[in-house]
């Protein structure tokens, strides 16, 4: 955070100062808008108002306990955050996760990311000022948080992919939540295009707002709907598979105009491959199968053999009282969470504890893009370039 | 770790080690990723060879971050990831720095997209980045005093 009036004002122009409490800015962004009447001529973000320190506690836990942690940096995605940190973790160790673990896990993101889309077409369409369009995804986003509380116990900070595998058995009955969920869904995704796609107030709101040439973006180390909507079609899951991704099939959906408009529907139609994604990996989680890997040290064990083997209650007092140690070495890992390149890097220094953990989230990078988006608009597009960057302030400051 | 196994390494190395014998220090590979150790005065070159050169094409900076490895000396080392979006590849610059007067020179010349990253550094580990348009901190309230991600600063903060 720093006072920014000393960079930019000139007699001619006026500072405004957008946030910390602007509603538009999802949390607790400050944007100094520099304006020459209503047209913005400059645009300083300032961020850390949610600075926790996640990365430096990371460096005091084990790397087991750091998990909880990570669910706490991006709240739209915590499903995504714990298997990005875990799948580097994995790495580090050179674990191999059994077929049903990484097929639930893929399910899993899927709905978070169903979640977290529905989450950001409810906020901008109200920032817009549609605001029936929020009641419609919150419904909807409701089935989905009761999904997650009935795996893993837990509404939103689920911790529920661990290091290894996952945390729980699937509870029963899930097929047939799931499947209602899925069946019901693309008539609820039809019902919210009816209402925007061809809204007239939505397209004049958002067609060529907050345009910027893909070979910006690029040079930005934008990634996610914003670079798709620029016509790039780079996306992790494609890209570099992780979770088995290389075994399900869906498009990754692109546009070229890259402004606001091409970003929504971007995000609209990935939530139709999701589903997809979703009713394939349905079909391939069997009932009956492991969902942790096999890896003495590392994975407690089962309760059951703690009370009849030895090794296992050994296992489970040095798992839990020291932790394990990854070989000395770094590893990166990115996945694509609903806003881009979500990527963790772990360095070990063989300790129980990692030596520096960094999450590079595409919240923070992604916004590095406002300045350019805004300069010459009015200041009502700000609301709506801000709102299509698709930030999670939680994740911006970490 | 182990020198060179990965197929795809010695096109990049003999790529570089053409373009200039000095500009690869070393080649570590780790789980199946490249890291490249460059020398300290020719990162910036060798990050925009990588860049510009059709054959590498690393068109993006994934991200950049500091590994404090206190007390070693040189005890920074700086880690940057490169993606080539259209081979689907990535691979890991690193340098070393010393541990008076921390100074690296910044990579927003070659992807803009640094200016925030190094930011970041700076902020949170007191390094300094030679060439940079706008070196302030970003996440630390203005009058902050010292580098909390250090390795020397304690976790529960100053007493």
């Amino acid at each position: 955070m720093t006072t920014v009036e000393t960079a930019i004002g000139t007699a001619k122009t006026m500072v405004l100062n957008m946030g910390p409490q602007h509603p538009s800015t999802h949390g607790v962004l400050r944007v100094l808008l520099e304006l020459d009447g209503e047209n913005v001529v400059n645009a300083v973000p300032d961020l850390g108002y949610l600075h926790t320190g996640i990365e430096k506690s990371c460096e005091d836990k084990t790397y087991s306990q750091a998990i909880t942690l990570t669910d706490r940096m991006d709240y739209l995605n915590p499903l995504g955050n714990n298997l990005v940190y875990c799948l580097a973790v994995e790495k580090l160790l050179g674990l191999e996760i059994p077929k049903r673990a990484q097929y639930i896990r893929v399910m899993m993101v899927e709905l978070q990311r169903i979640s977290s889309h529905l989450v950001w077409l409810g906020t901008h369409a109200l920032d817009m000022g549609a605001m029936s369009v929020m009641l419609y995804c919150f419904r909807e986003r409701e089935e989905i948080l009761k999904i997650f509380e009935r795996f893993a116990g837990q509404r939103m900070m689920t911790s529920y992919i661990r290091i290894g595998g996952l945390a729980l058995e699937p509870p029963a009955g899930w097929r047939e939540q799931v499947k209602r969920f899925i069946d019901m869904m693309p008539s609820r995704v039809d019902e919210y295009e009816e209402l925007l796609t061809n809204n007239r107030i939505w397209m004049a709101r958002l067609k060529g707002v907050g345009y910027l040439p893909p070979e910006t973006l690029i040079a930005l180390s934008t990634t996610g709907p914003g670079l798709r909507a620029a016509g790039i079609p780079f996306d992790n899951r494609k890209a570099f598979p992780y979770c088995s991704y290389e075994e399900f099939e869906f498009n990754i959906p692109t546009r070229t105009e890259s402004d606001s408009f091409a970003r929504y529907l971007i995000r609209v139609q990935e939530i139709r491959e999701s589903l997809k994604i979703i009713r394939q990996a349905m079909d391939k989680i069997t009932d009956q199968g492991p969902i942790k890997a096999e890896a003495p040290g590392v994975i407690p064990p089962q309760r059951e053999k703690m009370k009849t083997e030895m090794e296992a209650l050994i296992y489970h007092f040095k798992i839990f009282t020291e932790g394990f140690s990854p070989p000395v070495g770094e590893v990166y890992q990115a996945v694509e969470s609903p806003r881009g390149e979500l990527g963790c890097f772990i360095a070990s220094d063989g300790s129980p504890k990692p030596l520096r953990v960094h999450f590079r989230s595409p919240s923070f990078v992604n916004l590095q893009a406002l300045p350019s988006m805004v300069k010459g608009q009015l200041i009502a597009d700000t609301v709506a370039s801000i709102g299509t960057i698709d930030i999670v302030l939680g994740e911006v400051d970490r | 770790m182990s020198e060179l196994a990965n197929a795809n390494a010695p096109v990049v190395v003999d790529r570089l080690r053409a373009w200039n014998s000095e500009a690869i220090a070393g080649v570590i590979e780790h789980r199946g990723e490249i890291t490249l150790v460059v020398p300290h005065k020719l990162l910036r070159a060798v990050a925009r060879q990588c860049k510009e050169d059709p054959e590498l094409a690393f068109n993006q900076l994934s991200d950049a971050t500091c590994v404090d490895r206190f007390p070693a000396e040189p005890r920074f080392e700086m880690n940057y990831q490169l993606l080539s979006m259209s081979r689907s590849q990535r691979i890991r610059l690193r340098t070393t720095i010393g541990g008076q007067q921390p100074v690296v020179d910044s990579l927003e010349p070659v992807w803009p997209g640094a200016n925030w990253m190094e930011r970041e550094i700076f902020d949170l580990f007191g390094i300094r980045f030679e060439g940079h348009t706008d070196l302030r901190r970003i996440l630390l309230p203005e009058g902050f005093e010292g580098a909390p991600l250090r390795r020397d600063y304690p976790v529960e903060g100053p007493r």
